[in-house]
């Protein structure tokens, strides 16, 4: 059990916190905050986005950063969509088939990447344009609207009402999120793999003289993020019924802010995937809030905004306290994991 | 770093010979920019041999059209990335300025007054903008100063608040209201030359000399080589940080003035799309996404590129997808080839 002075100096500490508080505070104000079946359908809400952000997480971890998953996870859904209406092909061939096109394109961003030594938020700007451009200019924009039933039908694992009459579904989305969270903790923290990808988003060169293969790790850290996001396009579309060629088009700053939140440093190396799930909790309970307040859903975005800057602005402030109280007291304290 | 600074102090060594009439102009045009230039004169050429009325009069202008609003936001990109950093708030201070602008124009009694009136309080509300474009840009410099957090982080966190404060006021909607005399200038031409065109050469100019011939454009990538190096060479890297930031808002500003002219009108949803695709271009001018490289002439080739691809493109009937796509790879090919030459360097 850590003792409260390094349990205060971690993020994820501050940020569940403030949902406590936030959580408190709301449902004081509406009494129907503290609900069940509110908590299912905000987390039902967030998702796809949750989905996402695992993929995105492990990039971060690895030292680098993906702006095109949200373009690869709307190529991934369309091109599946389109297997499974016009070829008609059975659900056991589709799924595999978007998620194989979800990772080949980021095995590219990672070929790019490790390859032609180019900036990784370069170049994944510049694929996340080839993706998306071409994906419109194919389609012409047009969705696809008639899936097939096993896809576009509720899939529900758990139901049952409460004391209050309300219905609970645990549907298809969350499952698949709790499932991609947890793999996603397994991979990094108990698999050497993901020990391997810390230590090469720590230091890249000192990981590449104890003999790590960087080039595999970077392919598999890319590729994970565009099978994530192939996934996260496949749940997308189950849960609108549609393929949706620009759906998810605009998604990729409001991901990153939900893993930055959680505390994953843009400089790697640094990041626990209980922060990337608080983030995203975060995010989605102040839309949540604002809803049922009644506040103007044109506020969101301001108090996004601050809250970025806020929880940024003080994780990166007790650090340098941290620091200069260090060098005062010239004792020597064990560096954090997450500084 | 040495091939990017301007030659001050060691002149002498050259002068004696007479190739050295050349050296200003390979100041202004090193080896990589007037590979761009040859790239574009390139480009131009082979459109006007495949596409159709592509050398008139009539394409040459609609590109003059519309390449400075793209050009001036990528200059307000590229500088702070000279530095190492990112301003992902430049579409949105962009913006906020033009709504800014029309709120206040459309607020002023101007029915029933004089050219001159009307034309005394445009100036007023330019004022306003720029005043307003240069603020948020130094804030979000001081912020990145103070608390010594990412710029990419700094600037979403500013970019929502901007822009979620911009879809507040106006609920999402268009806003519109310029006199008509505002119009009038912005799509003016000087000699079939549109107004807009000569004044974003002017705005690159300025930034130009800025860039290379005063300590402040030196220490902008100096900071991005090396900021730790530039502070111990007696540089205020704090102030410097501020000032670029705010010059980044500055260039926000006159884009959104540009917008207006072009739209009619201003919104806080306006031109979003372009904000990676700026930089795209500043990379594809040379800029280095780590800091420290970077001017203005190949900033400006690269827009004269994009927008050749585009116009091109556009005449042989290709959709905006495609351009969006072709652009990308052209980014790609480009800096896989960079890479390239410095390995084997």
């Amino acid at each position: 059990m850590p003792d409260f002075a390094t349990l205060r100096s971690r993020p994820e500490f501050w940020l569940a916190g403030v949902i406590v508080i936030l959580c408190a505070a709301l449902s004081l104000s509406t009494p129907s905050f503290l609900s069940l079946s509110n908590f299912v359908d905000l987390t039902e809400s967030y998702a796809v986005q949750a989905i996402m952000a695992t993929g995105l997480f492990v990039v971060l971890i690895a030292g680098g950063i993906d702006i095109s998953f949200a373009a690869t996870a709307s190529v991934a859904q369309y091109v599946a969509a389109l297997l499974a209406t016009h070829y008609g092909l059975s659900p056991f061939l589709v799924i595999p088939a978007g998620l194989v096109v979800g990772t080949g394109l980021g095995f590219l961003n990672a070929a790019l990447i490790h390859y032609a030594r180019v900036n990784s938020i370069i170049i994944t700007i510049a694929t996340m344009n080839v993706y998306f451009a071409l994906l419109m200019y194919a389609t012409g924009g047009h969705s696809i609207y008639n899936l097939p039933e096993w896809w576009s039908e509720r899939v529900t694992f758990l139901q049952f009402e409460t004391s209050g009459g309300d219905l609970i579904r645990i549907t298809l989305p969350i499952v698949v999120m709790v499932v991609s969270l947890l793999l996603c903790w397994v991979l990094l923290t108990l698999s050497r793999t993901g020990r391997q990808l810390y230590a090469m988003g720590g230091n890249a060169e000192a990981a590449r003289r104890i003999g790590l293969n960087i080039s595999k790790l970077q392919f598999f850290a890319y590729g994970f993020a565009g099978f994530m996001a192939a996934l996260a396009g496949l749940v997308q579309a189950n849960r609108v019924g549609e393929a949706v060629p620009n759906a998810l088009y605009g998604t990729e700053l409001s991901v990153l802010s939900a893993a930055v939140l959680g505390g994953a440093s843009l400089l790697g190396g640094v990041g626990t995937i209980g922060g990337i799930t608080l983030g995203i909790l975060l995010l989605a309970i102040i839309q949540n809030g604002l809803n049922l307040l009644d506040i103007s859903p044109y506020c969101f975005e301001i108090i996004t905004g601050a809250i970025i800057l806020a929880s940024t602005t003080l994780t990166a402030l007790s650090v340098q306290s941290r620091k200069r109280s260090r060098l005062v007291e010239e004792a020597p304290i064990p560096e954090q994991a997450h500084v | 770093m040495s091939e990017n600074l301007p030659v001050t102090g060691n002149k002498t060594g050259h002068s004696a010979s007479m190739t050295d009439l050349a050296a200003p102009f390979r100041r202004l045009f090193p080896a990589r920019v007037s590979g761009q230039a040859l790239a574009a004169l390139a480009l131009a050429i082979g459109f006007s041999l495949i596409v159709p009325g592509f050398f008139s009069l009539g394409s040459m202008r609609s590109m003059m059209f519309q390449l400075p609003q793209l050009g001036l936001l990528a200059l307000a990109m590229a500088i702070p990335m000279m530095s190492g950093g990112l301003n992902l708030a430049i579409i949105a201070i962009a913006n906020a300025c033009g709504l800014a602008m029309v709120t206040v124009l459309g607020h002023l009694p101007l029915a029933g007054h004089g050219t001159g009136y009307v034309g005394f309080c445009i100036v007023i509300v330019l004022m306003v903008g720029a005043v307003l474009g240069t603020a948020l840009g130094g804030v979000t410099g001081w912020l990145i100063v103070r608390t010594k957090v990412h710029p990419i982080l700094v600037t979403l966190g500013i970019m929502s608040i901007v822009e979620g404060t911009s879809i507040w006021l106006t609920r999402g909607e268009v806003v519109s209201g310029l006199p008509a005399l505002y119009g009038q200038i912005g799509n003016a031409s000087l000699a079939q030359i549109p107004l807009a065109f000569l004044a974003f050469l002017a705005v690159a100019g300025v930034v130009h000399l800025l860039l290379q011939h005063t300590a402040f454009g030196i220490s902008i990538r100096m900071i991005g080589s090396n900021a730790l190096a530039t502070r111990y060479s007696a540089v205020d890297v704090d102030r410097v940080t501020i000032r670029i930031y705010a010059l980044s808002g500055f260039l926000c500003f006159c884009a959104a003035c540009l917008m207006l002219a072009r739209f009619n009108s201003a919104s806080a949803a306006y031109a979003k799309s372009y904000l990676l695709v700026t930089v795209l271009a500043a990379v594809l001018g040379g800029v280095d996404p780590n800091g420290g490289f970077g001017r203005v002439t190949g900033l400006v080739l690269a827009m004269i590129m994009l927008q050749l691809i585009a116009t091109g493109f556009n005449l042989l009937g290709f959709s905006d997808y495609l351009t969006l796509a072709i652009w990308g790879l052209v980014l790609i090919g480009v800096a896989c080839a960079q890479s390239m030459v410095k390995k084997r360097r």
